[in-house]
């Protein structure tokens, strides 16, 4: 096995799918990459002073202004006169990329800076104890969106951040999954390859947060991706130019798998709006396998 | 060269002298001059750096942040709401020990809201652990940010400084300013040399969490850092004179302190208006002085205690609040000569010029005149009473 960029004896959970998502994206990356990270999980995990994980330059400022420090490396390196040969990657979870970190996000990306961003989305603020943040599924049961008499869980479906990038008319939008590893590497090498603001929304599976059996973070990824439910789609500037087709299966089966949509499971009519979502995700970015090819 | 310049065209000029790699910035009045001149500067090739338009304050500070990080001199301007956007970012520059240099046009804070000058905006950033410079004119803030980068650069300090002048009064108006050649910059501020940066060739995690065994002595390093640029400052003004010419001690100026009966201390372009005023009741044979306070941060306690031990009478002039309690420079001047024998019999607190409203001759006569009774504390000059009666029919 070849040396990681990102080293073990850190302190994530055990089947933790955000510290595997890390080391694949940073092995893709390789070594001439400087590495920007918002607060979370990740930079807790990886940086307890007086140890890291990381072996290349790594920044942790704030919890919203990663993209923003980024475009400042970037600047800096470009003044330099060094930025033909140093990749930069700004990160940060689903909360701090969408919902506080949103607006330095948007900036960087509308700026044109030359800088991946990857978001490492396990779907709620797991670092602080699951709350609910804005790329939190519908119905799911979190701290702050608890299911109860009055309530199913979590009110409204996933904010649409890979459009959201995608209408900043930067050259690159990818979503890709802790679960299909190899795949996440070639778009990682890929964002990496084209000049420009890049974006790649990473499915994250968190056992904690999810409630599954941590022996099962990447069946749990891929079924989310195999229901519909998180397409793995690329757009090129602009257009939706490659999706991992799928033989769909029942979005039930993904569900059942998590603590978190326990609630739904004697709920057909739940289940049935979660089915929707899938099945609108399958028709429109042409996830079925028959489909023709775009 | 001698040449007639807004402050604003000043401060963009000497800070173009500094050359800077990256600069971002957040348009707020009454800062905007300062970064339209400075992106022209670029635009022209005058000056080959970055300048980075961003959507907020909070990012200006953090690409700041990031550009210094990778150990590039940076520099960024703000004022009032836009310093407080910043507040978190430049606590955390503070604690990451990244000498970023920037401009605070000191202005009114909201509510209500007032683009006008006052001091609430940077004396609210105090304890931020930013080194906080106070200038009186416009000559003074540009030489100021000579000292600031020197100052914050320095592999002992390794702060950030911020250089604080009055909004409109010192950013829009005009003076005659002794603008240094390129050549004298260079010899007085070398090229900036980060003793750790973001470095592919050497790779450093900066930024990481702390737990409680390490984190308060990282917190008691950045505050004796304070006492250490305490010490450094005269020494770096001292340097000062010998290339461009003109003497600053950079912590406190007295002015007529020698026999004064009675002193005013200030901060900020009011201090010119007092020297004015203390010409005129000096040729009429009134013992009266200023102590102008420079180094807001770090604090200069022993030469404020020095300048003050034997003057009779004291009174300390906030353009700031802090609500419900003392005003906050006369509550750090009162601490100054806590338990000490050799203080002032008083030390009376005024506040003036809120949001912009005018500080007169007439303003400072009225304080030398209260300064004769018992101690006054957080009394307002030139307060208008009939606008303080309530009616809610």
């Amino acid at each position: 096995m070849s040396k990681t960029l990102f080293a073990p004896g850190h302190t994530a959970c055990a089947g933790c799918g955000q510290s595997m998502a890390a080391r694949l994206v940073l092995d893709a990356a390789g070594p001439n990459t400087i590495i920007v990270n918002n607060t979370g999980c990740l930079e807790v995990f990886s940086t307890k002073y007086p140890e890291s994980s990381w072996e290349v330059p790594f920044i942790h400022s704030l919890f919203e202004n990663a993209a923003a420090v980024a475009s400042g490396v970037e600047s800096a390196i470009k003044y330099l006169g060094k930025a033909d040969n140093i990749n930069i990657i700004a990160q940060g979870g689903d909360g701090s990329s969408a919902d506080i970190g949103l607006q330095a996000l948007s900036g960087m990306l509308e700026r044109g800076h030359n800088i991946l961003y990857v978001c490492y989305d396990n779907e709620a603020y797991m670092n602080t104890g699951v709350q609910r943040s804005g790329l939190t599924p519908f119905d799911t049961n979190t701290t702050t969106s608890p299911a109860g008499i009055a309530s199913i869980g979590n009110l409204r479906p996933k904010k649409p951040m890979p459009e959201i990038a995608n209408a900043h008319g930067i050259p690159y939008v990818a979503v890709a999954s802790s679960g299909f590893g190899q795949d996440l590497q070639r778009k990682v090498k890929k964002a990496l390859s084209i000049k420009g603001p890049k974006y790649i929304q990473v499915h994250a599976p968190c056992p904690l947060g999810w409630r599954h059996e941590t022996n099962l973070t990447i069946q749990v990824a891929k079924l989310a991706v195999e229901t519909g439910l998180y397409p793995l789609i690329e757009y090129e500037n602009g257009a939706l130019s490659v999706r991992r087709q799928i033989t769909p299966k029942p979005v039930e089966e993904y569900l059942k798998t998590q603590g978190r949509f326990k609630h739904l499971l004697n709920k057909p009519e739940e289940i049935k709006k979660i089915q929707d979502i899938a099945d609108n995700n399958i028709k429109k970015y042409g996830l079925r396998a028959e489909a023709q090819g775009v | 060269m001698k040449e007639l310049l807004e402050g604003s065209m000043a401060v963009a000029e000497i800070v173009k002298l500094c050359k800077p790699g990256v600069i971002s910035a957040y348009p707020i009045t009454p800062q905007t001059h300062i970064v339209e001149e400075l992106a022209q500067i670029v635009a022209d090739g005058h000056l080959n750096a970055q300048f980075v338009n961003v959507e907020s304050e909070h990012s200006a500070a953090s690409v700041v942040l990031g550009a210094v990080a990778t150990g590039v001199r940076a520099y960024t301007a703000t004022s009032s709401q836009g310093l407080f956007y910043m507040a978190e970012v430049l606590y955390n520059i503070a604690g990451m020990r990244l000498p970023v240099i920037m401009t605070t046009a000191a202005r009114a804070i909201s509510a209500p809201i007032n683009i006008w000058n006052d001091h609430q905006d940077v004396v609210s950033l105090r304890d931020a652990g930013w080194i906080q410079l106070h200038a009186e004119d416009i000559q003074e803030a540009v030489d100021l940010h000579l000292i600031a980068y020197r100052l914050g650069e320095d592999k002992s300090i390794m702060l950030p400084v911020m250089v604080c002048m009055d909004g409109f009064i010192l950013t829009h108006g005009m003076e005659t300013v002794d603008m240094p050649t390129q050549e004298q910059v260079d010899k007085f501020l070398p090229p900036y040399k980060a003793p750790y940066k973001l470095d592919v060739e050497n790779p450093l995690t900066l930024g990481p969490l702390v737990d409680p065994e390490y984190y308060m002595e990282a917190r008691y390093a950045l505050n004796e850092t304070h006492k250490e640029a305490l010490a450094l400052i005269p020494k770096l003004t001292a340097e000062f004179a010998k290339v461009f010419g003109r003497t600053y001690n950079g912590l406190v100026e007295g002015y007529q302190l020698k026999d004064a009966e009675k002193v005013i201390v200030a901060m900020g372009s009011v201090c010119g208006t007092i020297k004015e005023v203390i010409d005129e009741l000096r040729a009429k044979g009134k013992k009266v002085g200023l102590l102008k306070i420079t180094s807001l941060r770090p604090f200069p306690v022993n030469a404020i205690y020095d300048a003050l031990k034997s003057s009779p009478k004291v009174a300390v002039i906030d353009r700031a609040l802090s609500l419900g309690s003392f005003a906050p420079l006369s509550a750090e001047v009162k601490a100054v000569f806590f338990g000490k024998t050799k203080k002032p019999q008083n030390i009376s607190s005024f506040v003036v010029g809120m949001g912009g409203r005018d500080i007169t001759k007439d303003s400072i006569k009225e304080i030398f005149r209260l300064m004769n009774g018992k101690d006054k504390q957080t009394e307002f000059i030139d307060l208008k009473p009939e606008l303080l009666k309530e009616n809610y029919e």
